[in-house]
């Protein structure tokens, strides 16, 4: 199959909104795609990707907003008149047609010379290497070849936009990993511009060249793989993206351009995202990875005296969950060996402890502190 | 288990095939389980097998004449024989008419919708009425007095009423009526076993409304119209109070199972009447195997509409 030469420069979703009667599945969405790039829809499930995603297809009207292809209006246009290849969750493989019939499904609506069908058909199938495979019908084949299918099916017809709606989420943990390649594989060498949803935030980082955060039907962030990583716009964000450790504390005071942040006579040293004014409620986040551990010793700036409780072996690195003398909870990876029971430092560079402004009562996902679990006596962390 | 138990030496030898045994027929699907299918099993030989039987064996015992002479006497009846296509005239395009009018209908309406369920009891409703209070509607709606004729006759389309009643029409007229509800919720049924995603599918890779229906949706529904077809066909087959009510019983609606009445409560001659009755059993199963023949032939598998 050769490479597309896009038929348009960008894509533009001006405001797209969807309500489900008075609930708001989509809120406002503005976004830009550029032709030929890799835009990945991320957020936990019912934030309204899929929504966004059936939007974009045309098999949902939008309660609002407008989508512009180029400056052409797609959105009033139905899904078999916009020209965009769309991949399912669930395959949606026409049972009683064979794989190539499949494949070659769109061709024929086109109404293109049979020989020409053929000759895409096959090259198609070739493309995601199901060459034996072309005679049998989709329950013969397994998940992974199913999606394979799907994804030759849609890719066949040279689609100006390739959706993908959770397309490896049926797939176990191996095939995962093959099929992400071959998607990405695929996206380079035809060049196509894709639209990809998934709840997985390693598939989105691995994949897209522009990430979306949706939460709640509204966008929380967009932007680059590497800018999710290292700085979340707010703490849902921080929270969906690895970061496991968030602890509501208090601002005190600006310390150059860190600040310093307290909860229960507990002080940290972090850097700010956004303004935060001291007495403020802030979130304190960091990633596992960047709590490092060292022996107890001096008391010095993010310094925290804690013990091992919980150790998971994961290969070359160990993921652990200790607990400070205050009572908080900590989740971290390191490659000392530690075990449970250990009294160790914990230590976090300020410059990766983001401090989020905290401007709602809810919880991150995972608990905190353990209601019932009694507190260490001694309060004295040093700060 | 409930073996007394032998000596330890002979307990395996002996348990061992046993086990085998109760594993073989369990992996056909032979089990305990299968006393819940007694109550049904007696109920088909009691009620279904049984005067099956009995009344094969009557046909074959006819007042005088040798086995076959039930049989001779009603295909060499020319009278008698044209009940068979009497009968199917009017059974088979009831039942083709049925189906193919819930196919639309239903396909309009799968999916939620406001105000389903009221359509749904409107269209199901005839089934509650029976035969009888059809043909006593019929009577009064399509009659020669009926408001149907009136308004005809009030608007001029027409100089004298339409014979609508007491004759071919009537009778189709009470086989739609009451056969077409029973299509109408098994073809509902069949289409909602249908991935809706398969047609949105379609519609990404360019396929209009008809052309999704056409390629996907159809051959998907298709092993269910032909059950459809079956059920309701077999159902019309048998008409008989509708034949007499509103159709013309000694004429063109002389239907199979009038001549079988006659001949068992008017001849008294149950030999004669059974023997009917197994010609009409045998046509139907004519019918039946052919159209489940060509539905082998169909793709039946998963996210199909099953049938
Ligand atoms: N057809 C529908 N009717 C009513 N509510 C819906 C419908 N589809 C989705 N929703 C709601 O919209 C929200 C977003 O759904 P969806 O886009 O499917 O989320 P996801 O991000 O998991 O794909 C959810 O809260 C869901 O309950
Ligand atoms: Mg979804």
């Amino acid at each position: 199959m050769r490479v597309t030469a896009p038929d348009f420069s960008q894509l533009r979703l001006d405001g797209v909104s969807r309500r489900f009667g008075s609930q708001d599945a989509l809120t406002g969405l503005d976004l830009t795609i550029q032709a030929g790039e890799f835009i990945a829809l991320l957020g936990p499930s019912g934030c309204g990707k899929s929504t966004a995603l059936n939007c974009l297809a045309g098999l949902l009207p939008l309660t609002a907003g407008s989508i512009w292809q180029d400056e052409r209006r797609v959105d009033t246009l139905p899904p078999e008149r916009r020209g965009f290849g769309m991949v399912f969750q669930n395959y949606a493989l026409f049972p009683h047609m064979s794989v190539r019939a499949n494949v070659a499904f769109g061709l024929r609506m086109r109404r293109l010379p049979r020989d020409e069908i053929r000759r895409r058909t096959t090259e198609a199938i070739r493309l995601v290497h199901l060459e034996e495979h072309a005679d049998k019908l989709p329950g013969q084949l397994s998940g992974g070849q199913q999606q394979r299918v799907a994804i030759a099916r849609a890719v066949v017809l040279e689609p100006s936009l390739v959706l993908m709606d959770e397309p490896l989420s049926n797939l176990d943990a191996k095939l995962r990993l093959e099929m992400r390649t071959e998607i990405r594989r695929l996206h380079q060498s035809l060049g196509l511009t894709t639209v990809y949803v998934t709840h997985d935030q390693e598939e989105a980082l691995s994949l897209a060249d522009r990430l979306v955060v949706l939460r709640a039907g509204r966008v929380q962030q967009i932007g680059s793989p590497q800018t999710l990583h290292t700085r979340p716009a707010n703490w849902h964000v921080a929270d969906f993206m690895g970061y496991r450790n968030l602890w509501p504390m208090r601002a005190q005071s600006a310390q150059g351009a860190l600040v310093e942040v307290e909860a229960d006579g507990f002080r940290l040293v972090g850097d700010p995202v956004g303004d935060i004014a001291p007495g403020e409620a802030v979130m304190a986040g960091v990633r596992p990875e960047d709590v490092r551990v060292d022996d107890p010793g001096e008391a010095a700036t993010n310094t925290m005296p804690a013990e091992i409780e919980v150790v998971e072996y994961q290969g070359r690195e160990l993921a652990a969950e200790a607990r400070t003398a205050a009572g908080i909870r900590v989740h971290l990876r390191t490659d000392r060996r530690v075990a449970p029971g250990d009294m160790v430092a914990l230590i976090i560079d300020p410059q990766r402890l983001l401090i989020f402004p905290n401007d709602s009562d809810e919880q991150p996902s995972g608990p905190l502190v353990d209601e019932v679990g009694t507190r260490l006596e001694e309060p004295g962390l040093v700060g | 288990m409930s073996v007394t138990t032998p000596p330890a030496a002979t307990t395996r030898p002996s348990q061992s095939p046993r086990v085998h045994w109760r594993h073989r027929l369990a992996e056909r699907g032979v089990d305990g389980q299968l006393w819940l299918l007694a109550p049904a099993v007696l109920f088909v030989v009691l009620l279904f097998l049984y005067p099956f039987f009995y009344g094969l064996g009557l046909s074959f015992q006819p007042t005088e004449g040798g086995p076959f002479s039930d049989y001779a006497r009603f295909f060499g009846d020319a009278y008698q024989r044209g009940t068979i296509w009497t009968t199917l005239g009017l059974a088979l395009p009831a039942a083709l008419l049925n189906v193919l009018a819930s196919v639309p209908i239903a396909y309009r309406m799968r999916g939620r919708f406001r105000g389903k369920r009221l359509v749904t009891i409107l269209l199901v409703v005839p089934i509650t009425l029976g035969t009888v209070l059809t043909a006593q509607g019929l009577l009064n709606f399509l009659g020669p007095t009926g408001w149907f004729n009136r308004v005809l006759l009030a608007l001029h389309l027409t100089d004298e009423p339409v014979r609508l009643v007491h004759n071919y029409w009537g009778v189709f007229f009470s086989l739609i009526i009451t056969g077409f509800p029973f299509a109408f919720l098994l073809v509902l049924s069949y289409l909602s076993g249908i991935d809706p995603t398969l047609e949105r599918a379609a519609a990404t890779l360019g396929a209009g409304w008809w052309q999704r229906f056409r390629a996907v949706t159809l051959p998907l529904l298709m092993p269910g119209l032909a059950t459809t077809f079956c059920l309701t066909f077999v159902l019309a087959f048998s008409v008989f109070p509708s034949a007499v009510l509103v159709g013309n019983p000694a004429g063109e609606t002389r239907v199979i199972s009038i001549a079988a009445y006659q001949a068992a409560y008017e001849q008294y001659d149950y030999p004669y009447a059974s023997a009917i009755a197994m010609v009409m059993g045998f046509i139907e199963l004519v019918i039946i195997s052919v159209v489940l023949l060509a539905r082998t032939r169909l793709y039946t598998g998963s996210s199909g509409g099953k049938g």
